[in-house]
């Protein structure tokens, strides 16, 4: 996918160009003797193996499925659905203009509204940023959760950590007011980041000292965090704003502690998305590069091996835990000093908004590979602002959206169904002659040891 | 993903079994410390000093008829308490005991310190305790748990990991609410919502076991999935029209005849709903299933060395579906209990993360019925301690109280470590070759 957007626009491409786009991912290097016609690869588009074949057709599978709930739910639509063979045409009618309305609102809201081509720059460039801004934090989330799960460990604490992170940065934000402008950012940044390391820290350290499993364990922490978010920190006079008296709300964080707009002020980008990047650069260069990047990838792999060969374990596993929790912390400070906070910078109960959820399914989708997570948090990014918009043009709850982010995962995760659905040829013809290059990919969704003890 | 496929200590190397005796010595002497501690904030401290007296009631209702209150001196009391949780520890620590001892020493230092500090929190109250209400609400806040692990056990032990408890909780709340509201009818509502639930599960039976996906990722996929439904249905339908369908009726209570006339646990456990005895006797049913017939014995076979199975002609991928859909009618009534059983409305996400802590029930209680039938009443007590202790004005933030059930779950698993074993085969999908 070349496409930054790779969404409804995407879906209206034709074939031809998703297969020109997608056949270096799929054709191992060039080898004299393979068959790498035209033809062939296109051919091999419509085979399940190709898995951005199959994330296209789960996207659009997942699409039906929101329209077809979008129909049902619809009072009126279903009335007359009840004298649907009387007259058809009422029926069918009305449930396009349901299903289409709300998908062109969602369209608008997320990529561009063609009534504003005449408009003024922010009205054109609106969507797309807001889009942008919905990412971000899904791509320091996808990041966080694909640390854990390359290193063999599945971090579902990303709400605790996301809380932990905002707590400390808000702290920062509203109470070290004496440090200078840059640099008070720079601090309230960072302490965000090592309070979301601190929370994810302890699961490893759990996993690794005391075989405390991370599901159980990171599970029990999202709790603990939000209520001592909810339950202690917005209650007491440390945080709680006294110019909203009884309502649990901290203080807003200084100005000069807010991350800055990025386009400038009328689009709703911040700086977060430059920070989400570096992040994405600095994870793909952890995994490619780096000594303990290896040592995670060895450890998810095997553990018994990564043992064997005299890579500590534990400490792999706690370090990997602090990754992430640091890169769910980095959701905690978006959310806080970001363009997206509702709240004037400060924090409320439901800071988290969720993200810590959505961040596994952007990590799946993503295939836990840095790039991948940083198009399925735009495509995710591009839902979430569409659904805003689809919300209040087209009176479609948001929830919609929970629901095809789920099924995509769903579908992709289970490229059989896709195939079974659309009937595509189970294997895809070779282009290679030899073996392939590529090293085996993490596959995230299934059990590498089929049967076998780990 | 190997070792996200089970859900504890599957690490085994990391808590060997040579490291028990070290583990017992300092289990021991922080459970004495603690009970030093104990002793020292509860027993001598000025809220149960000058005299102070704890009441106990013996009543639902302090002003109907029968037994009067108990009223103990809480010095006293809580010091000896403390002292026994002491002792306790201490001999957990340094005598030669068996592993059942053990657990009844901890059983008793649990008792006996949550006894001294409910004496020093009630200490000077006029109000005091009340007792019968504590295990009316313990008992009543168990039974989603009750049945959340059942649901889960029963999935595990067939070798499929059902984290999403959760959102098997929300459908079956969700198509009770919806059906009873539309038919008037509660037992309409008890099917559909127990259907419900065992569609969520078909759902992580296909998944799991024809299109191998891995089963924790799929649970918290399923319970976004379901949020997201529910959601969004209730958006659109309770929410525009909640006359028509969000008003559930409910079950009324039935008082057993004799056993409700029982003091002070009468009228709290025997005067409730069909729902509310149904959750408890299942746990005798769903042991005796288990452990006495040949469909446990199969199904156990399954959970641990499904090839085994197979070669003795068990059909293990037909025995997990069938499984793991049955069980799925449990959870689809632990989400009729939270909405019909309860007597409340549906409002979106209502299961409140329960059917996490059902999980964590089933694994404090080692996947057992009957361990994780103690493990919900556990969490249960720990969850209405709270409101009981909010009234009595206590120094301690009512959130850190929220959080205790969390807390000890966590050190229950890490204190368990690689002992508490799962299912062999729990989490792996069984591909026939």
């Amino acid at each position: 996918m070349t496409t930054p957007t790779p969404d409804q626009s995407a879906a209206k491409d034709t074939p031809p160009a998703e297969a020109t786009a997608s056949a270096p991912g799929t054709s191992a290097p060039p080898a004299p003797a393979a068959d790498r016609s035209y033809a062939t690869v296109i051919r091999n588009v419509f085979t399940a193996e190709n898995s951005a074949m199959v994330t296209f057709l789960a996207i659009v599978l997942s699409l039906l499925v929101g329209a077809v709930l979008i129909v049902v739910s619809n009072t009126a639509t279903m009335d007359k659905a009840a004298y649907f063979f009387a007259s058809p045409g009422d029926f069918l009618s009305s449930a396009w203009d349901n299903i289409s309305s709300a998908y062109s609102a969602l369209f608008k809201g997320a990529i561009f509204d063609p009534a504003t081509v005449s408009g003024t720059p922010s009205q054109f460039f609106g969507p797309i940023t807001n889009t942008l801004e919905y990412a971000t934090p899904l791509i320091f989330g996808g990041l966080g959760i694909s640390v854990a799960f390359r290193a063999g460990m599945f971090n579902i604490g990303g709400q605790g950590q996301t809380i932990i992170g905002a707590i400390f940065t808000s702290y920062v934000a509203f109470e070290w007011t004496s440090l200078p402008g840059a640099l008070h950012l720079i601090v309230a940044v960072l302490a965000g980041l090592v309070g979301g390391m601190l929370f994810g820290g302890v699961v490893g350290w759990l996993k690794a000292k005391r075989g405390a499993h991370e599901v159980i364990v990171t599970i029990m922490l999202n709790y603990v965090a939000s209520m001592f978010l909810v339950g202690w920190v917005l209650k007491s006079s440390l945080f709680q704003d006294p110019s909203h008296a009884g309502q649990s709300i901290s203080k807003p964080a200084e100005a000069d502690a807010v991350l800055p707009h990025l386009f400038g002020s009328g689009l709703n980008t911040d700086i977060g998305l430059l920070l989400a990047l570096a992040a994405t650069f600095v994870v793909a260069w952890f995994f490619k590069r780096s000594k303990l990047g290896f040592e995670v990838r060895a450890v998810g792999l095997t553990p018994s091996a990564a043992r064997t060969a005299g890579i500590k374990v534990g400490r792999v596993q706690i370090a990997s835990m602090l990754i992430s929790g640091a890169l769910m912390g980095m959701i905690g400070v978006t959310q806080t000093l970001g363009l997206a906070n509702p709240n004037n910078n400060a924090i409320a109960g439901s800071i988290d908004a969720g993200l810590g959820f959505t961040a596994i399914t952007v990590a799946l989708l993503g295939r836990t590979r840095p790039w991948g997570v940083v198009l399925a948090a735009l495509l995710f990014g591009a839902l979430q602002a569409g659904g805003s918009a689809m919300q209040t043009n087209a009176q479609v709850s948001i929830e919609i959206i929970t629901v095809v982010q789920a099924l995509i995962v769903i579908f992709v995760a289970a490229p059989r169904l896709v195939k079974e659905i659309f009937r595509l040829r189970a294997t895809k013809i070779e282009t290679t002659a030899g073996p392939q290059a590529t090293p085996p990919s993490p596959d995230p969704f299934h059990t590498t040891t089929v049967g076998g003890q780990a | 993903m190997t070792t996200a496929s089970t859900l504890t200590g599957s690490d085994k190397t990391d808590a060997p079994l040579v490291k028990n005796d070290r583990s017992k010595l300092v289990g021991g002497i922080a459970q004495a410390v603690v009970g030093v501690y104990a002793l020292w904030q509860f027993g001598l401290a000025a809220r149960t000093g000058h005299g102070a007296h704890t009441l106990f009631n013996l009543k639902l209702d302090p002003t109907s008829s029968g037994p009067g209150p108990i009223s103990a001196p809480a010095e006293p009391v809580a010091i000896a308490l403390a002292v026994i949780a002491i002792a306790c520890g201490l001999v957990r620590a340094f005598a030669p005991i068996s592993a059942k001892v053990q657990r009844w020493l901890a059983v008793g230092y649990f008792t006996s310190f949550v006894l001294a500090f409910l004496v020093w929190a009630a200490a000077g109250s006029s109000i005091g305790l009340n007792v019968p209400s504590i295990i009316q609400q313990t008992s009543i806040a168990a039974v989603p748990l009750i049945l959340g692990s059942l649901s889960a056990l029963l999935c595990e032990r067939s070798g499929v990991v059902n984290i999403a408890v959760e959102g098997q909780f929300l459908f079956g709340a969700f198509a009770a609410v919806l059906t009873s509201s539309m038919t008037h009818s509660v037992w309409a509502g008890l099917v559909a919502g127990c259907l419900g639930g065992a569609l969520m599960c078909a759902l992580l039976a296909v998944f799991a076991n024809r299109y191998l996906i891995e089963q924790v990722v799929l649970g918290v996929v399923l319970n976004l999935l379901a949020s997201g439904i529910t959601g969004f249905l209730y958006d659109r339908l309770m929410s525009t029209d909640g006359a028509t369908y969000n008003t559930p009726p409910s079950f009324s209570a039935i008082a057993i005849p004799g056993l409700s006339k029982i003091p002070v646990i009468g009228e709290a456990l025997f005067d409730q709903n069909i729902l509310f005895y149904a959750a408890y006797l299942l746990v005798p049913v769903v042991w005796f299933l288990l452990f006495r017939t040949r469909w446990g014995l199969r199904t156990r076979a399954v959970g641990e060395h499904p090839a085994a199975a197979d070669t003795v002609g068990i059909k293990v991928v037909g025995l997990r579906y069938r499984n793991v859909i049955t069980a799925g009618l449990l959870s689809g009534l632990g989400g009729v209990w939270l909405t019909l059983g309860l007597s409340t409305a549906f409002v979106k996400d209502m299961s409140n993360g329960q059917g996490y802590i059902a999980i964590a029930a089933l694994i404090v209680g080692r996947w057992s019925p009957i361990g994780s039938l103690g493990a919900a009443v556990l969490f249960g007590f720990a969850t209405e301690l709270n409101l009981a202790l909010s009234s009595l004005g206590t120094p301690i933030p009512s959130a850190f109280l929220q959080m205790a059930p969390y807390l000890v779950t966590i050190f229950v698993v890490a204190a368990l470590g690689g002992l508490a074993r799962p299912p062999a085969a729990s989490g792996k999908p069984y591909i026939k070759g």
